[in-house]
């Protein structure tokens, strides 16, 4: 599931880019020392894989329904964690690109949810232990089921901690993880089972391939440790920066989290308000601040029942909607101008 | 299957479109990738009950596509095709927020309604911006931007490996389910026995290709260094374009322009 | 000028899988020659080309281009000497233009950028597609692939051009565009094919390879007319040499149409 820009808040997109580019970097970092040039065109053509694989249908037995391969945890395990995470990452920037699944802002949360932990938990943490060193089909199938079920409920918990954060939706928390959760149960069941296949497709007929990425990985096996710890610092770090920064400055860019409630909101534009309303109560027939009263008598009720109360401003509701019905014609308008000038310039 | 290849002619497109020669195309990548950056932070820092103050900031992408050729028709079926999850989850909004709010004294509306409509105006501003910054851009420059902005070559060197052989594998991963399905009538997909064996062979061949890919880089010097050709300045008309736009978001966010043109035109 | 030449002395290359691809092949090839390399499918063609160009070494014997041993610490000069157009295009267009591609070679020379251009416009000249230049690869057609990759090849400036397959999957008028081209320049030619045709328009000279032994190594038009050899080595005479089973013109072109 991909996290959309429209459903996050600036300070969950900058922290969760922060955190996904802080990880990117150490992964670099450890290609690079690994100085196996080969592994950068491998990585390449690997990530294009995932990404023209993600789109085969695979027909989930008795159900009549078909799933997909998300490809994190396969990547993982065909690179080795620090080049899966990099390849991974890439795709989902060209995603991000091309088919706007997700967005720019949502990349980090993105590349965290599907990235990280199937490469740096699930990988690590539960693949290769129940895996090991000595393969077989059994194991590759209870490892890549359990580590791929890991990941998802990690990115599917991820997934709501970041909507409930941002605080766009008024999806009650308990409500949102019911939801995600079981559904990424099953996702998590058949992204293991297309990975075991594929894993032990190549176990069969190709086993160096496995070896070869299983020894490589012995030499970064303690720095997992490293990434995890690193985060939690990067982690605590952020969010203590955030956090001071919101409290600073509860200006109108909605710094933290916590101040989406509409207090800071309504007050912070207040200068700009009340000259505005100075200039309209000179230009304006019928000053109504009939409204105003009315939206206080309503912030009053919702405070009582505990919920932020919106932003809207009834008072300034009828302008807005003719003020916005100008705004898109203007915004038309303007669009056909340039357009005109544009084509009396080409004759 | 259509999506395979569906997929592939939207990039096609979008790579068709960075190709065109327009103010827009020339203006240097970082300042686009920043300019954008700052139109999604502005967008979604807006508070889920805004929507007035949101509208001006349509300003931008009709701008640029008007000014950049890019054709209105093909991007809107690309939005569609990238709105559904925002739009399930912002329907949850009516459900779950029924405060009311008033539109007038007589008229009322409950929040999720208003947050619900907030969010689809997001969420098309943001997917719009995305596809202007590449469809005006290039992979090729994005990735070339992305190196002045001192991020590591290895990693952009497989970005764009991945993105070049999109359209090789995404081409071989269709003709092989093609193939796959033709002698499979009625099946809705891969059935379990064919999973791996299918998806592994697939894998197989693009690895055997990866290292032809670097056999052939070899030959022709590789160390594993990458070059990238070095990307042109940053110009003055290229500043006021980041700042102009950017001045221009910074005010809409503090100032509710339609709010007060409404209240031009009706004195409220 | 002897130190173009290239001088392959008991050649043998094993697998990691244990499959003997070569078995001990000897080669002379002289500055400008044109040299064909057929053979059935797995008699070792592409094996002995990777040798060529250093992305194979020799489980025994050795190889010289000039007075230069291919070896691990000589590589950035053989390569710069040699160059290797692949069998599929794809995997020699990596980049994502043209141009970007064919520069790739001379930026890993680190040569200056002004000096790159002239270099990735003079190749992209000499093939014909300079019109091409910012597409990306897949745009291409096949033989503008084609065209591309050797492009990229040639601004490395190389004295020996080494070719698999050169007129696979191309067209009739692709291919003969191609063959056109490849006969306009006076590099050292080694060119592995199934397409004897081409071979038979292009070299003059021809090796026979069959389970990685030379069998066959002379003038091409000798070669091609030891029908018993031919068959031996699991090919057939080049169709123009063919009776016509039409007409009934019978072996016509003794000297090779072109």
């Amino acid at each position: 599931m991909h996290m959309a820009d429209a459903l996050i808040s600036p300070v969950v997109g900058g922290a969760m880019l922060a955190a996904s580019a802080g990880v990117a970097g150490y992964a670099i970092k450890k290609v690079q020392n690994e100085l196996d040039e080969q592994k950068i065109p491998l990585m390449g053509v690997m990530g294009a894989f995932v990404f023209a694989a993600q789109m085969i249908n695979f027909a989930i037995p008795a159900t009549g329904s078909s799933g997909h391969l998300a490809g994190g945890l396969l990547l993982a395990v065909l690179l080795g964690p620090y080049a899966g995470f990099l390849t991974m990452a890439s795709i989902l920037i060209i995603q991000a690109l091309f088919f706007a699944d997700g967005g720019l802002l949502a990349l980090g949360c993105n590349i965290f949810n599907l990235g990280f932990y199937a490469s740096f938990i699930a990988y690590p943490l539960v693949y290769k232990q129940i895996v090991g060193k000595d393969y077989s089909s059994s194991k590759i199938i209870v490892g890549s089921i359990l580590a791929a079920v890991v990941a998802l409920q990690l990115g599917a918990f991820s997934v709501v901690l970041q909507t409930l954060f941002s605080g766009k939706t008024a999806l009650p928390f308990g409500t949102f993880a019911l939801l995600m959760q079981p559904i990424h149960l099953a996702i998590g069941v058949v992204e293991g089972l297309i990975t075991a296949a594929v894993i032990g497709f190549l176990w069969k007929y190709r086993p160096e391939i496995l070896e070869k990425t299983a020894a490589g990985d012995a030499l970064g096996a303690i720095s997992i440790r490293k990434v995890l710890v690193g985060f939690a610092i990067a982690a605590v770090l952020i969010g203590g920066v955030f956090s001071w920064f919101a409290s600073e400055n509860p200006d109108g860019l909605e710094w933290s989290i916590y101040h989406t409630s509409g207090v800071e909101e309504l007050e912070a534009p207040e200068g700009i308000h009340q000259i505005l309303a100075a200039v309209q109560s000179r230009i304006a027939f019928l000053p109504d601040y009939g409204f105003k009263n009315e939206e206080q008598e309503t912030m009053e009720d919702a405070a009582g029942k505990g919920e932020t109360w919106p932003a809207v401003e009834p008072g300034a509701s009828v302008s807005g909607l003719v003020g916005g019905m100008m705004t898109m014609l203007l915004a038309g308008l303007t669009g056909f101008g340039i357009h005109i000038v544009k084509r009396r310039k080409r004759n | 299957m259509s999506s395979i290849t569906g997929s592939f002619y939207n990039i096609r497109l979008l790579d068709e479109l960075a190709e065109k020669k327009t103010m827009i195309h020339g203006i240097h990548p970082l300042i686009k990738i920043l300019t954008t950056f700052v139109y999604l932070v502005i967008t979604v820092s807006f508070h889920r009950y805004e929507i007035s103050g949101l509208l001006p900031l349509v300003f931008y992408p009709v701008i640029v596509i008007t000014l950049a050729d890019i054709p209105v028709v093909p991007l809107l079926k690309r939005m569609m095709i990238a709105a559904p999850f925002i739009i399930v989850m912002g329907a949850f909004n009516p459900l779950f927020d029924t405060n009311p709010v008033l539109i007038t004294s007589r008229l009322q509306i409950s929040g999720g309604w208003i947050s619900f409509v907030s969010i689809l105006i997001k969420g098309i501003l943001t997917i719009l911006a995305a596809f202007l910054l590449i469809s005006t851009t290039g992979m090729t420059r994005i990735a070339s931007a992305l190196r002045s902005l001192k991020i590591p070559r290895v990693f952009i060197m497989q970005l764009l490996l991945t993105y070049r052989y999109i359209a090789v594998l995404v081409e071989e991963v269709s003709r092989t389910v093609r193939a796959y399905s033709s002698r499979s009538p009625g099946e809705k997909g891969i059935k379990f026995a064919a999973w791996g064996s299918l998806t592994g062979q697939l894998l197989l061949r693009s690895m055997e290709r990866a290292q032809r890919i670097y056999q052939s880089m070899c030959c022709r010097g590789f160390s594993g260094e990458y070059h990238v050709g070095e990307n042109k300045r940053i110009s003055l008309g290229d500043m006021a374009y980041f700042l102009g736009w950017s001045l221009f978001f910074i005010i809409v966010r503090y100032v509710n322009i339609t709010a007060m043109m409404g209240s031009l035109i009706t004195g409220a | 000028m002897s130190h173009h030449m290239i001088e392959i002395k008991n050649l043998k290359y094993k697998y990691p899988d244990g499959h003997q691809a070569l078995k001990g092949v000897n080669l002379r090839i002289l500055h400008g020659e044109s040299v064909g390399i057929v053979g059935a499918n797995g008699a070792g063609k592409s094996t002995l080309l990777m040798h060529l160009v250093g992305v194979l070494f020799p489980s025994e014997g050795e190889i010289r281009i000039g007075d230069v041993p291919v070896i691990k610490r000589t590589l950035p000069m053989i390569r710069q000497r040699v160059g290797m157009v692949f069998q599929d295009p794809d995997d020699q267009l990596f980049m994502t233009t043209v141009y970007d591609d064919v520069a790739f070679g001379p930026r890993n020379y680190k040569l200056p950028e002004t000096e790159v251009d002239k270099l990735v416009k003079y190749a992209l000249e000499t093939v014909g597609i300079l019109h091409l230049m910012n597409r990306p690869p897949y745009k291409l057609s096949g033989g503008e692939k084609r065209a591309a990759a050797i492009a990229a090849v040639l601004a490395m400036k190389p004295d020996i051009l080494v070719m698999d397959e050169p007129t696979s999957a191309l067209d009739p008028k692709s291919r003969r565009r191609l063959i056109e081209l490849l006969r306009s320049f006076s590099h050292t030619k080694i060119i592995a094919a199934h397409d004897l045709d081409m071979v038979l328009d292009l070299c003059e000279r021809t090796i026979v390879i069959k389970d990685g032994e030379v069998m066959a190594d002379g003038p091409t038009l000798e070669i091609f007319k030891d029908e018993e050899m031919l068959d031996n080595c699991g090919l057939e005479k080049p169709l123009t040499m063919q009776n016509c089973p039409l007409c009934g013109m019978g072996n016509m072109s003794i000297t090779p149409l072109t």
